[in-house]
């Protein structure tokens, strides 16, 4: 059985024009998958949906629906605010693009990890200081008392993007989503990023849904993809069969702009080799 | 200063409702300039010809409208059609010379502002603060203390407190386009800052101050009648709408037309001013006038 | 080796009561061997292309154009510098005046230079246009989007007509700060591969900011790798990159994104 199970999903804009349009995959727990599309090709927007979180005025059609074992079959279309509430953090949690945004920037992050951990597990006092300690280190962050008396402002951007993913933690989801993690991130930086994610993942056996633009991120992490364009799904399969034998016209000429800035780098190997 | 805030983190009107407000927004240039053309055409005639003289007090007083007084007369026995006319002219005249006045230093010392380094920008703000923080009324009362109580005085009072509304709003939208990186190409392009500030600056900022611009017309028209009332502004005979109105309220029962026509003059002024400047704005904005 | 036409001595910048940006930087541009500045955000990059394009004075050190120190005072040499030297910026939505058209936006050296002021007045209007024109077709840009506005374009044809611009004074030097980096990666190659032409057709010599190593690969033979506002390693982009030295550059060499390998 599917952990999500996206069917026939839909999203419309207020002036009526289709963002998305007859989308479908599934994510089985423990499995990552991938959503890879160029801006305005709708991945963000089924993040969203998913988390019904779409803005207003979108309309969103077909079916969403996450089986957790344990907490029952919820269909996401449609459902009212207090069900969704109860599902964000606990059943799905989003690690976002800007972590600035995602934090709020006058309060201290020891707090702002603190926030999630008290709500779900009802953590309070010198228990709850250690579990924001635990969840900071978790993420691999050197000196988590310091950076937990820290403001958002004060500490790097890679180091933001690791207490975003502590907060999305905190719940132990099982769906993690993962919405263009690295793209504001230095190259070095986000390669940390993507290993951290990798074992996080690992460790707690959670599905992944990781979105992102650049083919061979995307494809580092997770095992099945889909390709969208202009909201409509092109190709999907498993990552090497989609990487390594593309049919659809769009999705080989990602691939071939992917392989030929790879081979820019590939070619200084050789040279240095010769 | 929630205007100038919504003015200034105001979206320049993209999104999916931008296509359909497009269509609307020549029928509101076209409303607006009805509304302000028909003041207008009311004030130049009352440069040749009026139905009464402003001061003959023949037609007995609060007269309801009627022959041969179309409006009636006020509590004095003048001719309310007469002063609305005569209104227009000292209205149009207030909202224009303030505007002007005001509109000028604001740009000038908003610009001035927007270049300054930082500390010469800090004292320019805290200025504008100190300025914007002083009632408009405290200064006019200031400048009339200096001349006579008069248009002008009444002018240049509102037109010095606009003036440092204008130059804060310049100010932030000034650093905000030079943040932008079409004025560092502009300068490897070898453009000299006068050439930055002539085709740039002023094009990028024009539309939100010109609308800010607008709205500072319809509330000039309004202290200019808060001034009158306080014999601060436009001597009698001048009729303000303003003070029309104020000298109506007490016998607003008996003939309710007298505060009735004015009030709707300046809502009809107010509105149209605002309407043109919102449609002019798009006319003039290339990324409205062309959508594909 | 020909004299470099842009070169950083020594060059160190802070600002006012702070640590300083960039130290002891040196980097020569001569014609052909464009140079990528690669490090991480911070790293100083930025600052030192701004020194480079002369929007910035060194605190320390000289910026040498044709050999000779560059003094914003002298009008008639920072012109022709202006004339040889252009840059394209990162965000084409940035860089681009919303509220001109793209032949003013393209023909602004043009004016700015004073490049047409030699003509008789009439003619001069029609020689702008037919350099635009030349400016647009190099960059593949259809001749009618001289009468369009920049909304009117995609990310990728902004970039396009920022590049225009930018050759439109027929310089010898371009540089760029993360030309590509805002773009979609489809768009990015079409972008890397029209500044490869560039190159080759123009002779233009293309320094570049970028933390992406397979267009400063594609585009660039020389590469400075700066960390913390020093340059750490420099040299032939194939041996820096292909065997890098520092532990820096290594770390970078390795973090890039691979597709996952073709089956043998």
């Amino acid at each position: 059985m599917s952990l999500l199970e996206v069917a026939g999903l839909g999203v419309r804009s207020a002036d009526g024009r289709d963002l998305i349009s007859d989308l479908s995959f599934t994510v089985d727990a423990g499995t990552r998958f991938g959503l890879i599309g160029e801006s305005g090709s709708g991945k963000s927007l089924t993040a969203l949906a998913i988390m019904g979180l779409l803005p207003p005025g979108m309309t969103a059609s077909g079916s969403v629906t996450l089986d957790v074992p344990g907490r029952g079959r919820t269909e996401i279309v449609g459902a009212g605010e207090r069900l969704l509430n109860r599902l964000r953090g606990r059943t799905t949690s989003v690690v976002f693009q800007e972590p600035l945004t995602a934090l709020d920037p006058l309060m201290r992050i020891g707090h702002q990890v603190a926030e999630p951990l008290r709500r779900a597990q009802g953590l309070r006092g010198r228990a709850l200081k250690t579990a924001v300690t635990a969840a900071l280190e978790e993420v691999r962050l050197a000196e988590p008392d310091r950076i937990a008396r820290a403001y958002p402002h004060e500490i790097s951007g890679g180091q933001r993007q690791r207490v975003a993913i502590a907060m999305a933690l905190a719940c132990r989801p099982a769906l993690l989503i993962a919405d263009e993690p690295t793209t504001a991130l230095d190259v070095t930086v986000q390669a940390e990023i993507l290993a951290l994610l990798d074992g996080l993942v690992s460790a707690h056996s959670m599905a992944l849904l990781f979105i992102g633009h650049d083919l061979a991120v995307v494809s580092g992490i997770t095992d099945h993809v889909l390709i969208l364009k202009d909201g409509k799904a092109v190709e999907s399969g498993a990552v090497l069969d989609v990487v390594n034998a593309p049919r659809h016209p769009y999705a080989r000429e990602l691939v071939g702009s992917a392989r030929e800035l790879d081979a820019a780098l590939d070619r200084l190997g050789e040279g240095e080799r010769s | 200063m929630s205007v100038e805030q919504a003015l200034v983190g105001a979206p320049d009107g993209e999104g999916p409702k931008a296509a359909t407000r497009h269509v609307s927004r020549s029928v509101t240039l076209t409303i607006g300039c009805v509304l302000v053309g028909v003041i207008v055409l009311v004030a130049v005639v009352s440069l040749f010809w009026l139905p009464f003289a402003p001061e003959d007090t023949s037609g007995g007083r609060l007269m309801p409208p009627g022959a041969p007084h179309l409006l009636g007369t006020d509590k004095l026995g003048r001719d309310l059609l007469t002063q609305l006319m005569i209104g227009a002219r000292i209205a149009l005249a207030a909202g224009a010379g303030s505007v002007v006045l005001g509109g000028a230093i604001g740009i000038v010392a908003g610009l001035a502002a927007g270049f300054a380094t930082r500390w010469l920008d800090d004292v320019v703000s805290a200025l504008l603060d100190i300025l914007i923080a002083f009632p408009t009324l405290l200064l006019a009362m200031l400048v009339a203390a200096t001349q006579a109580a008069s248009l002008t005085s009444a002018i240049v009072a509102i037109g010095l407190a606009m003036s440092a509304i204008v130059a804060r709003l310049t100010r932030v939208l000034v650093k905000r386009v030079l943040a932008h990186d079409f004025i560092t190409a502009a300068r490897t392009s070898g453009t000299s800052w006068p050439r930055v500030v002539l085709e740039h600056v002023v094009p990028n900022i024009w539309p939100t101050v010109s609308v800010n611009l607008a709205l500072q017309f319809g509330l000039a028209v309004l202290a200019e009648a808060s001034l009158s009332y306080l014999g601060l502004g436009a001597p009698p005979p001048n009729a303000s709408w303003g003070r029309m109105l104020q000298e109506a309220q007490a016998s607003v029962f008996i003939a309710p037309v007298g505060v009735i026509a004015p009030g709707v003059l300046i809502v009809v002024l107010v509105i149209g001013v605002n309407l043109v400047a919102d449609g002019f704005r798009d006319v003039a904005d290339p990324t409205r006038r062309r959508r594909r | 080796m020909s004299r470099p036409i842009i070169e950083a001595r020594e060059v160190g910048f802070a600002y006012r009561r702070a640590p300083a940006v960039l130290t002891d930087v040196s980097i020569e541009i001569t014609q052909g061997r464009g140079v990528a500045l690669v490090g991480e955000s911070g790293a100083g990059k930025t600052t030192l292309l701004r020194l480079l394009l002369g929007l910035a004075t060194p605190t320390t050190g000289r910026i040498l154009f044709d050999g000779d120190t560059l003094a914003p005072g002298d009008r008639r040499r920072m012109r022709s510098f202006r004339r040889d030297v252009q840059t394209v910026f990162q965000d084409p939505y940035s860089s681009l005046d919303p509220r001109q058209s793209v032949a003013r936006i393209v023909s602004e050296p043009l004016r700015s230079l004073g490049l047409l002021r030699d003509l008789p007045r009439p003619e001069r209007r029609a020689a702008a246009g037919e350099r635009v024109a030349a400016a647009l077709h190099a960059v593949g840009l259809p001749e009618d989007a001289a009468g369009r506005y920049p909304h009117e374009f995609s990310g990728g044809q902004r970039q396009r007509v920022a590049i225009a611009r930018a050759i439109v004074s027929e310089p010898r030097v371009l540089l760029a700060d993360e030309p590509v980096s805002a773009l979609d990666v489809s768009t990015r190659v079409r972008i890397v591969d029209l500044l490869a032409e560039l190159r080759e057709t123009r002779g233009l010599t293309v320094v570049m900011v970028s933390h992406d190593l397979a267009v400063v690969a594609a585009l660039c033979p020389q590469v400075a790798v700066l960390e913390r506002g020093r340059v750490v390693e420099q040299g032939d982009t194939a041996a820096v990159l292909g065997s890098p030295r520092h532990a820096y550059t290594r770390r970078l060499v390795r973090s890039v994104p691979r597709l996952p390998a073709r089956p043998a």
